[in-house]
């Protein structure tokens, strides 16, 4: 099991690396200059100005310094928790805003991933080898998960939001509302969040649904489950280690399925202009603000190796052979 | 296993059999022929649509926010730009995308994939890693990055950076088969007679796998196909030209939600989604069809 956490660690503690050297390199060795074109949006037309506009940026970056000394500086920087002065939200630093959006996202993620995850495993297992339902899910379950995330969320915000009128359509709460404790404000942000977080549900739920079934198809036609029923044991316990055996690799599956799902939780809150990263990325991307988008970038890379670290816990504590010390999960 | 006895009756007519023995299966089969049928009927409107319309598909019009009629068959925008024009030439791209991103990535996968499970060892372990690094590194944000710093932004460019960051899961897949696959008395026998490891890869490795090579090849394409219109709905899209999603991305940013123009933002998703949702069943089909214990359910 130490082996096991060691070189999950180490691939984690890697990836992490390498994440930063993407976020140190990409700048710096992209064609183009990011440098000129700052100083052309600035518009200064007169050349000493535009000179002096460059000189300082330039030592603002310290891309005056080798190489290896802006690579060490930028690590230095990092480990202070300084990712520099968002331009979109100037001056708060750019931790401050991403802060300040973090909360959004976690809401509408943690609960969306989890009972989707929940919903659509049971929902997978029990439509498994049911002839008529399983001809329902199947279809279903395909055009959920072929649907682009901003397109379900589109189709919600407009026909239960403009349409219908039940559910607002931009906001995490009503702009006439200043985040406070009271009632009030809680139940005007859980109805901003229904729209988001239904569309961001029925997308995954389809993956999980179809995943699930596959896999209760696959392990009632393994040995164990031939000899439990020829023994006459009931469909009822069949199924049930069956789904004890299946959810693992669902449990594997959703490790692997974060990238995809932050990705989904982005362009919905975009869709929403929900306050979290999403619409964040959104502002920087519009307002050209490199260093909001690069910190935007670390935040989600360390979320998503948190929660990778997280899901290899809880596999150590479903399957007890990885406990054992037995071949059960890969590293 | 039954099977063992047919041995000797399949020599030389095997292959074409084996062949026959899946087209009928194929043409038989409800889900693959179903989604197929669609890809190949929104590729042709994809790569014919252009041809027959002509126009060019950012051309401003003169009758701006029109609902579908006979005119232009999936209304205007805001800016009196035909939509259907423009969802024709989207899934051109939406295509490309998919063909490259999925392409590059395939390859990448397999050239991965095919190494570390034939070779073990210390390769493997490097290889392993790299795969498990790029795993678990979100894709779309790296994505961001690199399209954020690109000043032009092309549709090559972009399928060649989905294809960069999206082959992870497909070289683990094949790594494994691969490695069911590197004990079987046939390469042991290649081995014995001096074939290199390239020539025993390609012979007789990847043949014993191509349907799942091909199926992995779909998926590829497909989660492409969505990564990119991500990508461009975000606003980091392709500089010049239309997509599916540029066309989301379009409507969502001029409102066309709140002014009620459905019919700006209904056809792109719905593009995207049938490609997507049609390359996925036909693949389940396909599957079906490779796979004799699948066949009866």
């Amino acid at each position: 099991m130490r082996r096991y956490f060691g070189r999950k660690l180490l691939v984690y503690g890697l990836t992490f690396f390498v994440a930063v050297t993407i976020n140190w390199m990409v700048p710096r060795f992209m064609p183009g200059d990011p440098i000129s074109s700052m100083v052309a949006r600035a518009g200064a037309s007169n050349p000493a100005a535009a000179e002096t506009m460059r000189a300082y940026y330039t030592e603002l970056f310290g891309l005056d310094q080798p190489i290896w000394q802006q690579y060490l500086n930028f690590w230095a920087a990092l480990f202070q928790g300084d990712f520099g002065i968002s331009i979109w939200a100037f001056p708060s630093p750019v931790s401050e805003v991403i802060l300040g959006a973090v909360p959004y996202t976690l809401a509408l993620m943690i609960p969306a991933v989890l009972l989707s995850w929940v919903v659509g495993n049971w929902f997978g297992a029990f439509a498994a080898r049911r002839k008529a339902l399983d001809n329902a899910v199947l279809p279903v379950g395909y055009v959920l998960t072929a649907m682009p995330y901003m397109w379900l969320a589109v189709l919600l915000a407009w026909g239960l939001g403009v349409v219908a009128g039940i559910f607002p359509v931009a906001g995490g709460y009503s702009f006439s509302m200043r985040p406070n404790w009271s009632w009030d404000f809680i139940l005007d942000l859980l109805h901003h969040w229904t729209l988001p977080f239904a569309s961001l549900f029925l997308v995954a739920l389809g993956g999980w649904a179809i995943g699930m079934r596959n896999m209760i198809i696959y392990e009632l036609e393994s040995d164990y489950s031939n000899y439990l029923s020829a023994l006459g044991a009931p469909q009822r316990l069949i199924r049930r280690y069956a789904f004890r055996n299946a959810v693992l690799p669902q449990i594997t599956g959703l490790a692997l399925q974060l990238g995809v799902l932050v990705a989904g939780a982005l362009v919905t809150e975009i869709v929403f202009s929900y306050p979290g990263l999403g619409s964040l990325i959104l502002k920087a991307i519009q307002n050209q603000d490199f260093f909001l988008l690069q910190g935007t970038f670390l935040f989600i890379v360390l979320g998503v190796l948190i929660a990778n670290f997280i899901i290899d816990i809880v596999y150590v504590v479903v399957d007890p052979r990885t406990r054992a010390g037995m071949a059960g999960a890969q590293a | 296993m039954t099977a063992l006895q047919e041995v000797p009756a399949q020599d030389a007519a095997a292959p074409a059999a084996v062949r026959r023995e899946a087209l009928h299966f194929a043409l038989r089969n409800g889900k693959l022929v179903t989604g197929l049928a669609i890809v190949l009927l929104l590729l042709l409107l994809g790569l014919l649509g252009p041809v027959l319309i002509g126009g060019t598909p950012n051309a401003y019009g003169t009758q701006p926010m029109q609902p579908p009629s006979g005119e232009h068959w999936f209304g205007t925008t805001t800016f009196g730009q035909d939509v259907f024009t423009q969802f024709v030439h989207g899934l051109r791209t939406t295509f490309a995308v998919g063909v490259l991103g999925g392409g590059i990535a395939a390859v990448i996968g397999m050239l991965v994939g095919f190494v570390a499970g034939y070779r073990g060892g210390l390769v493997d372990e490097a290889l392993n890693m790299l795969t498990n690094i790029v795993l678990v590194i979100p894709t779309l944000a790296v994505l961001l990055i690199i399209n954020a710093y690109l000043g032009v932004r092309s549709v090559g460019a972009q399928a060649l950076f989905i294809g960069l960051t999206s082959w992870p899961w497909a070289a683990r897949a094949i790594r494994a088969q691969t490695f069911s696959l590197r004990t079987r008395d046939f390469v042991d026998l290649a081995r014995l007679s001096g074939a290199s490891t390239w020539r025993i890869i390609t012979r007789e490795i990847a043949p014993n796998m191509s349907s799942y090579l091909f199926m992995t090849f779909i998926l590829l394409f497909g989660g492409s196909i969505l990564i990119a219109s991500s990508l461009d709905f975000i606003g980091l899209g392709p500089t010049e030209g239309i997509s599916l999603g540029l066309m989301l991305q379009n409507a969502n940013q001029w409102s066309a939600m709140q002014l009620g123009m459905w019919w700006w933002f209904i056809p792109p998703g719905a593009g995207i989604t049938a490609v997507v949702g049609a390359l996925y069943v036909a693949n389940v089909g396909l599957d079906e069809v490779f796979n004799p214990k699948l066949r009866e359910t």
